[in-house]
């Protein structure tokens, strides 16, 4: 389940920078200042939902995203979700500015 | 062949303003006009609301920037009927989205307002049923940056 | 000062008709086939009103003699033939509104006629009605549908 494997910080970081392009494992580590034990770690819970690929090439490994991994019911939401999250920021900031009306 | 998905949502906010203000911000044209519809980067071409149990608010709205997928002719509609309104307290909606006169998708959603010190807290709830083709508005960027950002809060939500 | 609560639920019902989709479809668009499978119990004291259109509406409204109304108002929101109804209805309790629900009714074709898969999402408010009734509710009209359907036939 693609939500699950997005619950951890460092998940979402390694998929947030895998988001501009595929990296190799080391490229990924070094954000984070984790080892890269720990990278492979999250790597795998991150494979096994389908949400990363990765292909080793040599003594490469590179990762890259899966987009279709989100079922289309999740991406609607998610969308329809982040329209409601910019509405009710603003409402927040018209609120803030007609403070003293 | 129809295909429908469905899903729900629920978004928390704290205000620092008091319900009163907060409904007001809903129930006022000019108010929830300047929240609601401006600032996504869209050219509103027309907004009207009819504040009452029963009423009707009808915008349509072209998608504008540089990001924008669609044609520049496209025109997006979205039509609000309201259910149940609870001065300061709660508001229940019915609304669509259209894209070119097509409906892509219908939603059941609640406003929550309760005091909370001198504030309020705001509970949006979404019940929202998709239909095939719609692709969406905010689809035009959907990064995985942004939609993760939403899954962040998706699952602050869900914890 | 009442109260106020809100419950939020989604149910799916599906089930599997001996009947071709388009016949029905018809049981929930012609008005006159669906004021007879679609309201209380025969005993009830009822009406039925509806249009069949995007953005038309629908009402019935019925009781126990004597007893309190119960009124559902309904709208339209999308129509495909033989293919979908999409609806939002008030249901209300004499002058009381109890729930808001967004009911999708999805037919297709099966081997053995057509499915129906029918998702209602709810809100049920300040504690006058619960999902799990409406739920029990609904699945009674879809069994309604059915004997009329077979009736039909």
């Amino acid at each position: 389940m693609a939500f699950q494997a997005l619950a951890d910080p460092s998940r979402r970081a390694m998929v947030d920078r895998l988001a501009q392009g595929p990296a190799t494992v080391s490229e990924l580590a070094k954000p984070l200042a984790m080892s890269l034990p720990g990278v492979m770690q999250h790597l795998a819970v991150l494979e096994a939902s389908g949400i990363v690929i990765s292909e080793k090439v040599g003594r490469t490994r590179t990762c890259r995203i899966e987009a279709k991994a989100l079922s289309q019911a999740e991406r609607w939401i998610a969308e329809r979700r982040a329209l409601w999250e910019r509405r009710l920021d603003r409402l927040g900031q018209f609120l803030d500015e007609t403070k003293d009306d | 062949m129809t295909t429908t998905t469905h899903g729900s949502f629920v978004i928390e906010r704290r205000y620092d303003a008091s319900p009163r203000r907060v409904f007001a911000a809903w129930a006022d044209p000019a108010a929830k006009r300047a929240w609601f519809a401006e600032g996504e980067g869209w050219d509103i071409r027309s907004f009207e609301l009819d504040f009452r149990e029963g009423g009707t608010e009808k915008s349509r709205f072209r998608v504008t920037g540089p990001s924008n997928p669609f044609p520049p002719e496209t025109t997006f509609g979205n039509e609000t009927v309201f259910n149940e309104i609870v001065d300061n307290e709660r508001i229940i909606f019915t609304y669509s989205m259209d894209r070119d006169g097509a409906r892509f998708s219908v939603s059941l959603a609640s406003v929550e307002l309760r005091p909370d010190g001198s504030g309020t807290r705001l509970i949006f709830t979404e019940h929202a049923t998709f239909f095939e083709g719609g692709d969406g508005i905010a689809m035009r960027e959907s990064g995985w940056r942004e939609l993760l950002d939403k899954l962040d809060e998706h699952l602050a939500a869900a914890a | 000062m009442t109260k106020r609560s809100t419950t939020h639920a989604t149910f799916v019902i599906e089930r599997d008709y001996a009947h071709a989709p388009a016949k029905v479809f018809a049981a929930y668009a012609d008005p006159k086939k669906k004021a007879r499978w679609f309201g209380g119990p025969d005993e009830w004291e009822s009406a039925h009103s509806m249009d069949f259109r995007v953005g038309g509406k629908e009402t019935s409204t019925g009781g126990p003699p004597g007893g309190v109304v119960h009124k559902m108002s309904g709208e339209y929101w999308d129509i495909v033939e033989n293919e979908r109804i999409v609806m939002s209805y008030e249901m209300h309790l004499g002058e009381t509104r109890i729930s808001v629900s967004l009911g999708t009714t999805e037919i297709r074709p099966s081997a053995n006629g057509a499915t129906l898969v029918y998702t209602e999402q709810g809100i049920y408010l300040d504690g006058y009605d619960d999902a799990a009734a409406r739920e029990h509710g609904a699945g009674e009209l879809l069994n309604q549908l059915e004997a009329f359907l077979n009736a039909e036939a």
